[in-house]
């Protein structure tokens, strides 16, 4: 007997007992059940909740390994200095790099599946509900977009927080308001801002050298810029290093190209909206348009603290920070994101538009992709609702106008229903 | 003999649980949410309020006969306010550094909604002993929510328990911090407060599903 019916049978023994649950999370999540209906007719599909969030995660693989390599290779650069020419394979895929990216990463995914999935199983159990598949992704995006040296424990308070808070309360995976990765993210950064930003959390090993002979620091491209060191960023990272992602950063973050493929993925695959993701592109251009303009009016004075991040090129803030990685991952998010069409690319240009905007203007750390989606994430319903009345409004002001023509034989109009919504 | 009737008893006890004026009616939670970061602050607030309740439930009591009902709420602002003049007063010479933390919140209390909804919707129609029992219980409820919101931010966000510390010594990294725990800021701010309202009204009514209102 296979595992297969072996699951199967143990269903059984199971149903309508407290811990059903969680058995059927792990048989639904190996098998199909065999269940069949016995009455009407059911079409089903393959590409249920848990195909798509294991789509999800597949795309962000790459990510997760470029940031295994590259807590590796920053590590190993900050102490011994960059390499001089730089190859691929010599200096940044190597087992040294991979180690130890793997005993810092590794434990973040861990404690991120393990913390959160058991939440999720408590409530399922007290709730007694089938358990949600809605931590998959948050569970594989919280190690990506925290610093590597996170520690643990802070770690897993914030995801029994951000799960609990952030999406339990409002009746768990599809009725959350925000995003719970970004929940997370955000109560990191609230509750333990020594840990979540400045120039020593982005490189293993820099805190705990702090003030010793040994210190290493690595500030993040925006860090540089936002204290007005343009000229020191540019000598230490080219545009290349940016855009392919060998840059200090939080883990999965660094690497605009495996996140543009990884983007490319989830829209081959139906899964992720390019209208977000394009909208989102085009207002955060546009809010960087508007900031080199400023710039080059003379608008702003050299010795401004905001003259480093309003002079960089518009262009450039894609590919730097978290904004690639919350456009394609977090702000595509089905269930906070706009629903409808017309919704999805205000949404997402103001996503764009904030996310600069506050990266620019956040005295505290120089970045804001997480505020702006999280506050977006708020303001969706309204966006939908106005898309929607504005719809209803369209389709009546036709109905008004539209003449009608007399279908029966005495000539009267027929009586007329509108179908509005 | 009790000393409290049944009837005048649940006066008191009502608003402590099932009819709590923070968690249940949803009033005065600007000022749970302000000063709630320390617990001296909390305490201190709730004796105020305690004070301004208890006697200007009895107050209004006392002039629900004579007072026309036309400016009824310019008198009772009227009787609020001197009541906390008086708080503000005795604060200001007695606890100078309170007085400072709890800067305008203070005088705040004047725009307090469970005052203005006590005097209305009791002691306009109560006797004095009853409005008495019924400030004193409504206050006591506001108080209870305010010290155990209190308790919890200053014990997560700053490790002390009115003003002493309890987990250690943060700096000299003694106690829990030596073992790398870490004092949470996020309890420190405003928002945090709305949260651990938030899981006190979601205990309370997991505990007694009787208060869940009718979707």
């Amino acid at each position: 007997m296979g595992l297969k019916e072996k699951m199967h049978k143990q269903k059984l023994k199971y149903q309508g007992k407290k811990m059903a649950p969680a058995f059927n999370a792990f048989h639904t999540f190996l098998f199909t059940p065999n269940e069949t209906t016995h009455s009407g007719g059911h079409i089903r599909v393959a590409d249920d909740l848990k195909r798509t969030m294991n789509t999800v995660i597949l795309a962000l693989v790459p990510c997760l390994l470029f940031g295994i390599f590259n807590t590796g290779y920053q590590h190993y650069s900050a102490i011994n200095g960059f390499p001089e020419n730089f190859s691929l394979l010599e200096h940044f895929i190597t087992w040294d790099n991979f180690i130890l990216g793997a005993v810092t990463v590794l434990p973040l995914v861990i404690v991120s599946y393990g913390v959160g999935l058991l939440v999720e199983f408590i409530f399922a159990v007290i709730k007694g509900h089938e358990v949600e598949e809605g931590y998959l992704v948050t569970g594989m995006l919280v190690p990506l977009i925290v610093p590597v040296d996170t520690p643990l424990w802070m770690l897993a308070v914030a995801v029994v927080f951000g799960v609990v808070i952030g999406k339990e309360v409002f009746g768990g995976t599809g009725m959350n308001i925000l995003n719970p990765a970004l929940t997370i993210r955000a109560f990191l950064f609230f509750a333990y801002p020594t840990w979540m930003s400045g120039d020593k959390v982005w490189v293993h090993g820099a805190v705990e050298r702090a003030g010793t002979a040994d210190a290493i620091s690595g500030e993040t491209i925006l860090g540089y810029l936002a204290q007005g060191n343009t000229q020191e960023m540019y000598a230490k990272y080219d545009l290349s290093e940016m855009f392919f992602g060998f840059i200090p950063g939080s883990v999965g973050e660094t690497s605009a190209f495996l996140i543009l493929l990884g983007g490319l993925f989830l829209i081959f695959a139906k899964i992720a909206s390019w209208r977000i993701m394009l909208s989102a592109v085009l207002g955060s251009l546009a809010m960087g348009l508007i900031f080199n303009a400023v710039v080059d009016f003379g608008w702003i004075p050299e010795y401004s603290k905001f003259y480093g991040l309003m002079s960089f090129d518009f262009w450039k803030h894609l590919i730097v920070g978290g904004l690639a990685f919350g456009i394609v991952y977090m702000a595509t998010d089905p269930v906070t994101g706009s629903q409808t069409n017309r919704g999805k690319w205000i949404y997402g240009f103001l996503i764009g538009f904030l996310s600069v905007m506050i990266r620019v203007f956040n005295p505290g750390y120089p970045e804001g992709v997480f505020l702006a989606i999280l506050l977006m994430n708020v303001f969706a319903p309204t966006i939908d609702h106005y898309v929607v009345r504005g719809n209803v409004k369209r389709r009546l002001k036709r109905l008004k106008n539209a003449t009608i023509l007399p279908d029966r034989v005495d000539g009267t109009a027929a009586e007329l229903k509108a179908e509005t919504v | 003999m009790a000393l409290l009737s049944k009837k005048d008893a649940n006066l008191i006890l009502d608003p402590l649980a099932d009819n709590n004026p923070i968690t249940i009616q949803v009033l005065g939670i600007c000022s749970a949410l302000a000063i709630t970061a320390e617990l001296k602050a909390s305490v201190v607030m709730a004796i105020s309020v305690i004070f301004v309740m208890g006697i200007g439930n009895v107050v209004i009591s006392l002039m629900r006969n004579i007072m026309p009902s036309k400016i009824r709420i310019i008198v009772q602002l009227v009787v609020i306010a001197a009541l906390v003049i008086v708080v503000d007063q005795v604060l200001k010479a007695y606890a100078y550094d309170l007085s400072k933390t709890l800067s305008v919140f203070v005088g705040l209390i004047i725009t307090n909604c469970i005052i203005m909804g006590r005097f209305e919707a009791f002691a306009l129609g109560n006797g004095i002993w009853r409005s008495f029992l019924d400030g004193i219980g409504n206050a006591l409820g506001y108080g209870v929510i305010l010290i155990m919101v209190g308790f919890f931010r200053e014990l997560l966000g700053s490790g002390t328990l009115f003003g002493i510390p309890v987990l250690g010594d943060p700096i000299a990294k003694t106690g829990l911090y030596s073992i790398g725990y870490e004092n949470n800021g996020f309890m420190i701010i405003p928002p945090a407060a709305l949260i651990v309202v938030g899981v006190i009204i979601w205990v309370q009514r997991s505990r007694n599903r009787a208060l869940i209102e009718e979707a």
